[in-house]
């Protein structure tokens, strides 16, 4: 049961941005910036990153989304990312993207855990000051969803195919609102 | 100085939005709406819980600035934004806000910190659906802030002159005019 009075249709982030549209607005412009804008990341590097942190905050909801966005895009897949794995060893990624989640690793933890050497290592693989920051940013940005999700208690649909389904929403239509709100599912998922 | 070259040398996190304008454009209009426009909590309590929250992820420059903002809003003073980060329990503010600064405190830890007893005790000190979703979230939005500003060393200034400009500045402007602080 979620702590506040939430459309008992929507589940985990999407009730929430139903809630209070005036904030999911600006909300979901940075979002669309971050992980759609031009970027010389790929589209699946940065969802890597969404999921990587969120499984790091043990957040169900976006760890199993982003897992589910990151597998749809080109180039995900082959990385062997899964929800809820935190084992960067595990993945078969560039060294440039383990230097960029090594320092999103930091930033889960606070932002005063990333040192100089963080981010020369990262520089050394190939990374930019642009990749640099928007990482971080990444990083940042789901720690607020993250405690935004769970800190409401919001209902997390246990079902993978739901996350398949909002997994092909994001990937397709990308993160800014609809303007006539968003969609109740047609089927009910079973909730954790 | 920042980890990354931003290619200018304005202080904290507008030196960052500059780096990136289109992303700083949208991380201002979050703050707008969530702090410096009608809600049901007073703009000094949102910038009380604000400054809480940045005290707790010991990130200097934003709770110094938002504490500073909160001492320039109607109510607010500086040794009252001192008392919150020293123990809000004890600090001179209504048992409303300290159940909510208690949801701040569990939200920084970790969403999944927060308990239906810390829940039920806001409600019983009178806060809304409302007041608790935006104290959640400007919790979980300045975990997001004071990661961005410390993860890439951002300047903070020491002078407190610099706080008491943009304390002053926001209070009465708002995030979405330029800052006084930077030079054409």
């Amino acid at each position: 049961m979620p702590h506040i009075a939430l459309h008992p249709d929507l589940y985990g982030i999407t009730s929430l941005l139903d809630f209070r549209p005036e904030i999911a607005a600006p909300l979901c412009r940075l979002t669309q910036l971050l992980l759609r804008g031009e970027s010389t990341m790929t589209e699946a590097e940065r969802e890597m990153i969404a999921a990587h942190v969120s499984s790091l905050n043990a957040c169900t909801f976006c760890s199993s989304a982003h897992t589910a966005a990151t597998c749809l895009l080109p180039g995900g897949k082959e990385s062997g990312i899964e929800p809820m794995q935190t084992d960067l060893q595990a993945l078969h990624i560039s060294d440039k993207m383990k230097g960029l989640l090594s320092i999103a690793t930091k930033v889960q933890k606070n932002g005063n855990q990333v040192t100089q050497h963080d981010i020369d290592v990262a520089r050394a693989s190939g990374a930019t000051d642009l990749e640099i920051h928007d990482t971080v940013l990444i990083a940042s940005l789901f720690c607020l969803y993250n405690r935004y999700v769970d800190g409401l208690a919001t209902l997390t649909p246990s079902d993978p195919e739901f996350y398949t389904t909002l997994g092909k929403r994001i990937t397709t239509r990308g993160y800014l609102m609809p303007e006539d709100g968003y969609d109740a599912t047609n089927y009910k998922p079973n909730i954790i | 100085m920042p980890y990354i070259d931003t290619n200018n040398d304005i202080a904290g996190i507008r030196g960052l939005m500059q780096f990136r304008p289109d992303v700083g454009i949208a991380l201002n209009q979050l703050a707008q709406v969530l702090l410096a426009e009608e809600a049901s909590l007073s703009k000094r309590d949102r910038e009380l819980i604000a400054s809480f929250v940045s005290s707790r992820n010991a990130c200097t420059f934003c709770m110094t600035s938002h504490g500073a903002i909160a001492a320039h809003l109607p109510g607010g003073n500086q040794e009252l934004v001192e008392a919150i980060w020293k123990d809000y329990k004890t600090a001179p503010i209504d048992d409303k806000l300290k159940a909510l600064l208690q949801i701040a405190e569990k939200v920084a830890k970790g969403g999944l910190h927060v308990t239906q007893a810390d829940i039920t005790a806001a409600k019983e000190k009178g806060g809304s659906d409302l007041d608790i979703h935006d104290t959640v979230l400007i919790a979980a939005t300045f975990c997001m802030f004071n990661r961005y500003v410390d993860g890439l060393g951002a300047t903070t200034p020491y002078d407190p002159g610099f706080y008491e400009i943009v304390g002053r500045q926001r209070a009465a402007e708002g995030y979405l005019t330029k800052s006084v602080l930077v030079k054409d």
